[in-house]
Parts: structure tokens; C-alpha cells; sequence
């Protein structure tokens, strides 16, 4: 198991003085090398389980397993989780820092990564986009610049620069036209067959799910409710 | 960004003329002629000095006449040019240019008790010009601090420092800055006079800023690239550097720039009503004081001079202000292109 969650539950309090349960005693396993696509309706507690495995947000009460240890707690851990797992956002306009050109933003995700010469970053980050399908020439010029698919490639790029084993993608393309989906999508499905890389893919599109996922899991409010693999 | 601010004519003059107003303030003791006490009581309101360069019908270098206090028919106070007497203007002597007593060069007019406006103005800069910065520069600290720990820690606490803001800026300005001078001791001297106004007046700016800067932590933290950057590891502290600090700049500068005018025109306010700086120091706003009669203004306009340094200084500051927020924002400005 790459990644095991334990009857993971968060509660936040609402304006009104009430308490909202947005992830309730979720447990859910992901074995490396699969895709596990969360679906489900708008705040059912997706995003905030997704921020849960980042470190985003603390749950309150569950455990959660990277390759069979705990992450969280121990300095070292960390560090290692923090290199391994990686967050692509919903938002490709909104995840990239629009004072920074592609090369800083790029760059800015190494921070936990031994210091490279300037040559061995610069190669690095140009193997990574044209991964993600994307000229290594861009490398200088600043998101503004960049159509949301292509910034969302960036985004994706970004995320790969540490060679990460698992990445959360949070509505990952859920802001691009249909189109570019499958472009995004299909992009995807490559990176996962060549890198070995695990996918929590979260979603509420179904079809976007069908596509890229081996095994589903429906939530609703703070819950699992259904569970299963998809067939071949 | 610089780029962006050069390419803005309109404030690239106003930061010339404000670098100039500045200047004047810091070298007022060669730039003024007169000190601003220095008085000449047979000279009440004289009008400025004509400088000649044609004495008898022969150049000469520069000069002005002696000026005497007359009657005319009304009884009313007018002064004639004496042409017997002249006095040269002597250059780079111990002050930029000057006459020999007892003739007076009135650039600018005198005022009441026969001080040179022109001077006065001078030394007034001195006050009106860095009462702005000053204050800016406390009520931004505060601003700042107030705002962050609102917007960073939310609850209770920001409850709390907002409505305490809100009470601030509920209470109309000027009777609050009223309020608060009439509460400072009147047995200060001059200096403290200038600190009391400068606290009181940031005391009362801080609040606005200190909401929006809590607003703008509030969505910043936020952010998906905040978020992001702490996936990959990076320290509060480096985040606030990189990708918050940098984002408020542009409000923060702007606001600076266009808060500044508040403050000299609060100063301004003050001194004309008497409570600021004290004659005989000079303030552009007690030099005002003087104009408060119309009769006064119909026979000596040149009193109203100072009011024109502090138009020109305000809107220089919005200016700037407006160029730099401009200058600052590049999605607004690169994608408004597009």
C-alpha cells in the first residue's frame, strides 16, 4: 500500500455556531502504480480529505500511512512525504503565482530537494515540460502568458519536479473545456504508464473519472458511501 | 514595473516637483532669503518685489528699490517703489541670493508683520511635507501589524481589532482630530506640538488600512499558490515573503502614496484654526491662517501662496499614487492589455 487513511474525521465549526462534519471516519487505501478517483457532489469533503493527505489541514482524529509508516510527526518523514506527494489545484489560474515567471515557479518546488547546479535545474525542468507537453523554451515567461490548459500543464509539471510517487489532483480538470480535458487527461494516463505514478484523482465529472481511474469511490456528505473497481 | 511608472509622464512631474519640494525643505537655510521670524514691521503686507536689471536707463546687474509706506486718498495702505534707493541682489553669499539691509526682497509678498512669504513657505515644507511621511509611516506600522494579526488569525481576534477600527473610522475626522488635540497639554513647545499632531493624525489613518491589509491576508492565505508552496515545504515565513508580502505591495505603496495628502491637509487644518504649529514657526496651514479675512486676501493675495504648495503637494501625491498602484499591478495592467 502507497497510501493508507484510517477513519480519517474532520469537523469545522460554521458560522451559525454549528458544526459541519466535512470528512467523517473515512478510511480508503491506494496501492502504487493505481488511480483512485474520488467523486462526489460539491462539499461532501473531497477537497478537504485531499488537504488532509497534503498536511493542508490537520484531522482531528484518524491516521494516516505512507508506505506503511506514519508521515506526519516525525522531521524526516515529512520532508520525504512532502517530496513524494504532490497537489495539482483546480484552479490553473489561481495555483500559479503570477509575479514569478515559470522558471522561479518550477524552481520553487525543488525546495526540499538537495541544491542542484543551475544547469542540472535547468534540464530538469525542461525534461519535465516537455513531459507534460510543453516547449522547454518557456521557461522564462510568466503564467499571464499561457492559455488555463497550458498553465494547468504547468501545474501538472510543477507537481513532477521531485519525482513524486503519489499526485492529488483536486478537480484537476474540471476549469478546462472539453477539449482540453482529454488533452489534460490523456496527458495524465501517459505520465501515470511512464512514471509508475499514483493518482487521487478527485472529481465530481464521472466520465472524467471512467477515464482515468481503477478504482472509484463515491462520498457523500463527509462518507464513502460506494466503493469499486472499474472493469477493464 | 519601473517601466511601467516611467512610462506614466504625469508622475514622472509630479515626482520631480515633489523631489524639488523636498529639497527646498531640506536646504531652506541657503534656499530662504529670511529666516521665517525674521521680521520687518514697517513692511506689513508689502507686495512682492519687481527685480530690475535696468537702473537710469543703464543695465546693471540685478537689483530691487527701496520700498515706503504711503496713504493714498482712501486712507488705505499702499506702498511706492523708492527709486533713490537701490540695493543689488547679491548671489550665493551666505544664503542663495539676497539684498543688503534695509531693503527687503519680497519674492512672494510678506505677510502681516513683514515676513518674506517666500521664505516662510520654505521653512514651512519643512513641517508640512514630512508630517505626511511621518504619519504614514506610524499609522502603517500599526496598519499593518493590526491588519496582519486580524487577517492571519481570524475569530475572535479579528472580531474584536475590526470593530475597534470600525469605531475609528465611524467618528467623522476632523471633530475627532479636534477632540484629541484639545486632550494634548497647551504648555508644549513647538517640537512637541509637531509629534502630538503627527500621532494624533496617524492614530486616526490607521484603521482603513488596518482593514484592508486583514482583508487581503484573509484571501491571500488562501490562495491555491499559498497552498502550493506549503506542499512543497516552504516556512510561513518564506511564504509570507514570496507570495504574500509581494501581493499587498502594490495596495501598501499606493495607499502610502495616497494617504500622504490626509496628513498635510490634516496639518493644514489644524494650523489654520490655530491648534498646530505656532506662529512664529511656519506651517503652510498657520501661514494660511492669516488669509482667513477676505479683506485681508483682496489686498494682499499673495498670503494665499501656501495654499498653493499644498495643492500642488497633494496632487503630486495622488498622482504618484494612482501611477504606482498602476505600475505595481500586472494582471490588472498586462491583462487588461491582452
Amino acid at each position: 500500500m502507497l497510501l493508507e487513511l484510517k477513519n480519517i474525521q474532520k469537523t469545522f465549526a460554521d458560522r451559525a455556531g454549528g458544526q459541519v462534519r466535512a470528512v467523517d471516519g473515512v478510511s480508503l487505501s491506494v496501492t502504487a502504480g493505481e488511480s483512485c478517483a474520488l467523486v462526489g457532489e460539491s462539499g461532501c469533503g473531497k477537497t478537504t480529505l485531499a488537504r488532509i493527505v497534503m498536511g493542508l489541514v490537520r484531522p482531528d482524529a484518524g491516521e494516516m500511512l505512507f508506505e506503511g509508516q506514519p508521515v506526519w510527526g516525525d522531521r524526516q518523514r515529512e520532508r520525504y512525504f512532502r517530496r513524494m506527494a504532490r497537489m495539482v489545484f483546480q484552479d490553473p489560474f489561481a495555483s500559479l503565482d503570477p509575479r514569478y515567471t515559470v522558471r522561479s515557479i518550477l524552481e520553487e518546488a525543488l525546495h526540499l530537494e538537495p541544491k542542484c547546479s543551475a544547469e542540472a535545474c535547468s534540464s530538469k525542468m525542461k525534461s519535465v515540460l516537455t513531459a507534460v507537453g510543453l516547449s522547454g523554451e518557456i521557461l522564462s515567461r510568466y503564467p499571464h502568458e499561457f492559455s488555463g490548459g497550458e498553465r494547468q500543464r504547468i501545474a501538472i509539471g510543477r507537481a513532477l519536479m521531485t519525482g513524486p510517487k503519489l499526485l492529488v489532483l483536486d478537480e484537476a480538470v474540471s476549469s478546462l473545456d472539453v477539449i482540453i480535458q482529454k488533452e489534460v487527461l490523456d496527458c495524465l494516463v501517459a505520465l501515470q504508464k511512464d512514471r509508475g505514478l499514483t493518482y487521487i484523482f478527485i472529481t465530481h465529472n464521472i466520465k472524467a473519472a471512467h477515464r482515468i481511474a481503477h478504482k472509484i469511490a463515491v462520498m457523500r456528505s463527509g462518507k464513502i458511501v460506494e466503493w469499486g473497481t472499474i472493469g477493464a | 514595473m519601473k517601466d511601467a511608472f516611467l512610462r506614466n509622464k504625469w508622475a514622472v512631474a509630479a515626482l520631480w516637483a515633489l523631489g524639488a519640494l523636498y529639497a527646498c525643505a531640506l536646504f531652506a537655510d541657503f534656499l530662504a532669503p529670511y529666516s521665517f521670524k525674521d521680521e520687518a514691521r514697517g513692511l506689513s503686507y508689502c507686495p512682492p518685489t519687481a527685480i530690475h536689471i535696468i537702473h537710469e536707463g543703464r543695465l546693471r546687474s540685478p537689483f530691487v528699490y527701496g520700498m515706503k509706506l504711503t496713504f493714498n486718498e482712501y486712507r488705505q495702505r499702499i506702498y511706492v517703489t523708492d527709486r533713490a534707493k537701490v540695493y543689488p541682489v547679491k548671489f550665493f553669499s551666505s544664503r542663495l541670493f539676497l539684498v543688503d539691509a534695509p531693503g527687503r526682497l519680497y519674492l512672494l509678498g510678506a505677510d502681516s508683520r513683514g515676513r518674506d512669504v517666500f521664505s516662510r513657505i520654505i521653512y514651512g515644507a519643512r513641517v508640512s511635507l514630512t508630517i505626511g511621511l511621518i504619519g504614514v509611516l506610524i499609522s502603517f506600522a500599526l496598519g499593518l501589524l493590526v491588519g496582519g494579526i486580524a487577517g492571519y488569525y481570524g475569530g475572535r481576534i479579528d472580531n474584536v481589532l475590526m470593530r475597534l477600527c470600525e469605531v475609528l473610522m465611524m467618528a467623522p475626522g476632523f471633530y475627532l482630530l479636534l477632540a484629541l488635540r484639545a486632550a494634548v497639554p497647551d504648555n508644549f513647545n513647538s517640537v512637541q506640538v509637531y509629534f502630538a499632531i503627527v500621532i494624533i493624525l496617524s492614530v486616526i489613518g490607521w484603521a482603513g488600512l488596518a482593514r484592508v491589509v486583514r482583508g487581503m491576508c484573509l484571501s491571500l492565505r488562501e490562495r491555491d499558490y499559498v497552498l502550493a508552496a506549503k506542499t512543497f515545504g516552504l516556512s510561513d515565513v518564506q511564504i509570507i515573503i514570496r507570495h504574500i508580502l509581494p501581493h499587498t505591495v502594490a495596495y501598501s505603496i499606493a495607499a502610502v502614496m495616497l494617504s500622504i495628502p490626509g496628513y498635510i491637509l490634516g496639518e493644514s487644518a489644524l494650523s489654520l484654526i490655530g491648534l498646530g504649529i505656532q506662529d512664529p514657526y511656519a506651517s503652510w496651514g498657520n501661514m494660511l491662517s492669516d488669509a482667513m479675512s477676505i479683506v485681508r486676501i483682496k489686498f494682499a493675495p499673495w498670503i494665499l501662496w501656501p495654499a498653493f504648495f499644498i495643492f500642488i503637494s497633494v496632487v503630486c501625491f495622488n498622482v504618484i499614487g494612482d501611477a504606482l498602484r498602476d505600475a505595481l499591478d500586472p494582471m490588472l495592467k498586462r491583462e487588461a492589455n491582452v
